[in-house]
């Protein structure tokens, strides 16, 4: 089959799997997940073969693979449906691809497949555990999660809303993906609904992330009526258009169009990339089920946000040549993103939870792919974003497995101990070794551990970026972010795995299934590995020594120039990226090697600043006060009490009153005398004949309409005799 | 057998045997998730039929719309009725032999009519024209006050509904 | 191709299913189920003589379109009768609601 062919049918066995598990197999654990990774499995093997073929065809960007059909009919045109396979397409997919295999493979551990049913477990609860007696003494295992099958079924849809995105050609199915997605993310962190606090962060996350998809839909609409269409080729590979576009002023602000559209379709990727000031739906997130933390908010779904404006990178850099002024758009972009890198990395240390560190780190990370955007550095967002996901996912199952061990420590000796809070724990490397050496790669990667590891070419590529073009203020703001993501990685670390356990719990968890500690190592292979295909080549000693295929396979993508760090390299940005790495991590090691159990967080000592962190900067609170109550006031006191009670039903009375009194005018002058009267003589014969037939009339509507269609069938049949005779 | 035929056949078996489920399956909410794969199949035929506007309406105001009404309302009613006692009350056996006799007759009546076996399409290969249907909507010479009375049916119903189901206070 | 008779016996079909699903079934909302199965079928037996005898006449077309509106006028009555009903008197089956009864 052609490659364009294959492409259509990446999205569609995870759809199938989503209707074939709570129709068929609902009851079955085991037949649904293994119908869920199947489907997995063959969008993972397509998306292989497709990423293989397209890196085989050479001037790929200029001549995308596309096949579209006709789809809904607009009177005298069609909007089309159809995929698109660029190089962008073809590594977005990669990494999709290969992140949802392994989480759903990781799901069936983290979900507990095969342990027994739990003794007080709920729907909409995690389970507590299931007592099991054995040689005659019982003791406490986890035990399987009662919605096992629910959770397959929505990650199958989950998975197509992500593989639809990023194959589709046009803005419009972007946006069914990018919706049916937002859906999926709502239900996922709901997941235990039965947890207030899951259904407030479902609750925010959904309708967070609406404010954003507001703005894509008015981007979406002003596309569509200057351009005439959606699709990718004809707008963004068309200098024509994007010239109209750039020269065009739109009525806001004296922005361009393509100023103007490209800010609106950043709003659109503010909120589902959780930048600020749309971020604060990402660490309530955490609510959900681990590997949902990780498929949904580091790999995937936040992913979506950074793709889209990749995507539109050539709309919102239109008008735009390397070494100008930034246009409007992009400096937005940068602007945001460098400030949400170093917003959310200094948020970050001051958080106990390990999935929220990990929830801001990923905001943060974010801001950096965003920033390089903004400053054109395009191949080096698009390589931090690969490099990203692979290493996000691996710490998110990483800290999902380290949760897990934690809550059999918890199960085992029955502390009343929060498993997720890393003040709890220390010395797990020891008992959980897999998970601690994968985990370790993973943040060597976050932080970007030099040469070894893929987050080190990445973020340096991003670095380098700022540095070469000019951008001073980014780059010097990019690497203060760096040096906290080193810190609090370091930290994380140090808390989590090293030292002496500091409760009992800790000290009996165990390590977790094949099914979790398989794909955390090939996500780990991969956070390594990947780095090797963008080294830069004027890197020192080790540029050129494997070709940077990353940077000739996307770079072709953009225009001449987008990727700065190319056109002279300086070792500054190097040695920054050295330093901050290797700093970061030290400062974090050295801070918290000799934490004791119940001793004060060691960054207590800044006083202030910490409780300032540490809440978020009152982000949230001030989100209450801002938006929430005066939503609340506006419902309840403006339009329902006033506008409703007074201003509406007053009007409806004074109708209805009008109403009445015309009524009771054409009663006593119309109806009385005249219908009434009349309709007497008709109503008294009616009763009469009424009362005869009354015996026939049981009130079952259902049996009236019997009698009829049997009466009608006798009929037919006598006519057809009739006929035939 | 072309691929068309194909597709039609197996279209048309899951949605009669989801049709079959709707009106037998026992827990309500079960029968309206049949009846969603049921609307699914209609709208497959529809775009066999070569109407891929009317395709599209199917897929907007049956499942969008329709379906969703319907599984609200027996989110709402769900305590009403036990799943667990029959479905279905006592004339069903009739009922039945009457729809089956129904079936057997219309087919039976339109065997013996001479355009039941054509094959022949006279449809405009590239769907309907939804140009034309537009205008034919609102011309005075066309199909304007048809037109003009749904909507007001439509209205009509939608205040009803409203009226009908608004809870009343207790004078 | 696929004949014509293809498409009238399977709209048959289904248009009898749910006449057995309005005539037998207890609960209104079941029975408000089947009335759409039969409408579908009326919609794919009309575009189906529009497909294949009447292809240059707008009426079938108009007379679907009308359908569709007829349905969703009748699904919403429908629903907000059964749920004022069920508000009621505190039940949804069709047989309980017989104060029609003479």
């Amino acid at each position: 089959m052609t490659t364009e062919l294959l492409t259509w049918l990446v999205p569609l066995p995870p759809l199938l799997t989503f209707f074939l598990i709570p129709l068929f197999t609902h009851r079955k654990n085991g037949l649904s997940h293994w119908l869920a990774i199947l489907g997995a499995g063959v969008s993972w093997l397509l998306s292989m073969v497709i990423f293989f073929r397209a890196a085989s065809i050479s001037h790929l960007s200029e001549h995308p693979l596309t096949l579209a059909v006709n789809w809904i009919p607009t009177g005298e045109n069609w909007l089309q449906i159809g995929v698109h396979v660029d190089p962008q397409t073809a590594v977005t997919l990669f990494f999709v691809a290969w992140t949802i295999l392994m989480i759903f493979i990781y799901s069936v551990g983290y979900h507990n497949y095969g342990q027994p049913k739990g003794d007080h477990d709920q729907k909409g609860l995690p389970p507590h555990g299931a007592t099991v007696t054995e040689h005659g003494h019982a003791h406490k295992v986890p035990s399987v999660e009662p919605m096992y099958a629910r959770f397959f079924a929505f990650f199958g849809l989950f998975a197509f809303g992500m593989y639809l995105l990023v194959v589709t050609d046009n803005l419009l199915t972007l946006f069914i993906g990018w919706e049916i997605m937002g859906l999926c993310s709502y239900l996922l962190i709901g997941f235990w609904y039965a947890r207030p606090s899951a259904r407030d962060a479902a609750v925010k996350a959904f309708l967070t992330t609406r404010v954003g998809d507001m703005f894509l839909m008015l981007g979406l609409v002003a596309l569509y009526s200057i351009t005439g269409t959606l699709n990718y080729q004809a707008i963004l590979h068309n200098e024509e258009v994007l010239a109209r576009l750039a020269s065009a002023v739109s009525p806001v602000l004296g922005l361009s169009w393509a100023g103007l559209i490209g800010i609106l379709i950043f709003i659109g990727a503010v909120g589902k990339s959780a930048q600020f000031p749309l971020h604060v739906w990402l660490p309530d997130a955490m609510e959900g089920p681990t590997p949902v933390s990780a498929m949904i908010h580091a790999a995937t779904m936040v992913s979506a946000g950074v793709y889209l404006v990749a995507r539109f990178f050539p709309l919102i850099s239109a008008g735009w040549t390397p070494g100008e002024p930034l246009t409007a758009a992009m400096l937005v972009v940068a602007a945001i993103g460098t400030f949400t890198a170093l917003f959310a990395a200094t948020i970050a240390p001051a958080q106990d939870d390990i999935k929220r560190v990990l929830a801001y780190s990923t905001i943060s990370q974010l801001g950096f792919m965003m920033a390089a955007l903004g400053i054109g550095a395009y191949v080096a967002a698009v390589f931090h974003l690969v490099t990203h996901a692979f290493f996000k996912a691996l710490l998110f199952l990483g800290s999902g497995s380290v949760i897990h061990g934690m809550e059999h420590g918890v199960l085992h000796t029955g502390e009343h101990i929060d498993p997720q809070d890393m003040q709890n724990m220390g010395g797990l490397r020891a008992r959980m070794p897999l998970t601690f050496w994968t985990f370790l790669i993973g943040g060597l990667a976050l932080s970007g551990f030099p040469v070894l590891t893929a987050g080190f070419w990445s973020k340096d590529e991003i670095l380098s970026g700022a540095f070469n073009g000019g951008f001073v203020l980014v780059f010097v703001v990019l690497a203060l972010a760096a040096l906290l993501t080193a810190f609090y990685t370091g930290r994380q670390i140090t808390l989590t795995f090293l030292g002496k356990p500091r409760t009992s719990a800790a000290e009996h968890a165990c390590e977790s299934r094949w099914s979790m500690t398989i794909p955390l190592c090939i996500l780990a292979f991969f956070s390594v590995v990947l780095g090797w295909a963008g080294i830069p080549e004027k890197f020192p000693l080790l540029g050129g020594v494997i070709p940077n295929w990353f940077g000739a396979f996307v770079g072709s993508m953009a225009a001449e120039g987008a990727h700065g760090a190319e056109a002279h390299h300086s070792s500054i940005p190097l040695l920054t990226s050295l330093v901050v790495a290797l700093g970061g991590l030290l400062l974090g090691w050295l801070v918290y090697r000799n934490t004791e159990a119940g001793a004060p967080d060691p960054l207590k000592k800044l006083g202030m600043v910490y409780v300032l962190l540490r809440r978020k900067y009152y982000f949230d609170e001030l989100y209450h006060f801002i938006f929430i109550r005066p939503a609340m006031w506006i419902a309840e006191v403006l339009v329902y009490a006033w506008g409703d009670l007074k201003i509406i039903d007053g009007i409806l009375h004074f109708i209805g009153n009008a109403g009445t009194w015309l009524g009771n005018f054409l009663r006593g002058a119309v109806d009385q005398p005249i219908i009434s009267n009349g309709g007497d003589a008709l109503a008294s014969g009616a009763r009469e004949a009424g009362g005869r037939l009354r015996v026939i009339q049981t009130g079952r509507v259902q049996q009236y309409m019997l009698i009829s269609i049997v009466v009608t069938v006798l009929v037919g049949i006598l006519l057809l005799l009739l006929a035939s005779a | 057998m072309t691929i068309m035929q194909i597709i039609f056949l197996i279209t048309a078996s899951v949605t009669l045997f989801a049709a079959l489920m709707v009106v037998s399956t026992r827990k309500m909410m079960h029968a309206a998730m049949w009846l969603i794969l049921v609307l699914f199949g209609v709208t497959i035929t529809f775009a066999l039929l070569e109407t891929r506007f009317f395709a599209i309406v199917q897929l907007v105001i049956y499942i969008g719309a329709i379906a969703i009404l319907i599984i609200f309302a027996v989110m709402l009613t769900r305590r009403s009725m036990n799943a667990d006692v029959p479905q279905v009350n006592r004339n069903w056996w009739l009922v039945m032999v009457s729809s089956l006799a129904l079936f057997v007759g219309l087919v039976t009546v339109m065997s013996v009519w001479e355009g039941f076996f054509v094959t022949a399409r006279t449809a405009p290969p590239g769907g309907e024209n939804l140009v034309q249907l537009g205008t034919a909507l609102v011309d005075p010479n066309g199909f304007v006050l048809p037109f003009e009375v749904a909507s007001l049916v439509l209205l009509a119903a939608m205040v009803g509904a409203i009226y009908v189901a608004a809870e009343r206070k207790e004078k | 191709m696929i004949p014509l008779s293809w498409f009238l016996t399977f709209s048959a079909a289904l248009f009898c299913i749910g006449l057995f699903g309005v005539l037998a079934r207890k609960n209104a909302v079941a029975i408000l189920m089947g009335l759409e199965l039969m409408l579908n079928a009326v919609n794919i037996n009309l575009l189906a003589f529009w497909c294949y005898l009447y292809g240059k006449d707008l009426s079938a077309l108009v007379f679907v379109a009308i359908v569709f509106v007829a349905a969703a006028a009748e699904t919403a009555v429908g629903l907000a009768l059964i749920i004022s009903a069920y508000r009621a008197r505190n039940t949804a089956v069709a047989d309980e609601l017989n104060l029609l009864k003479g």
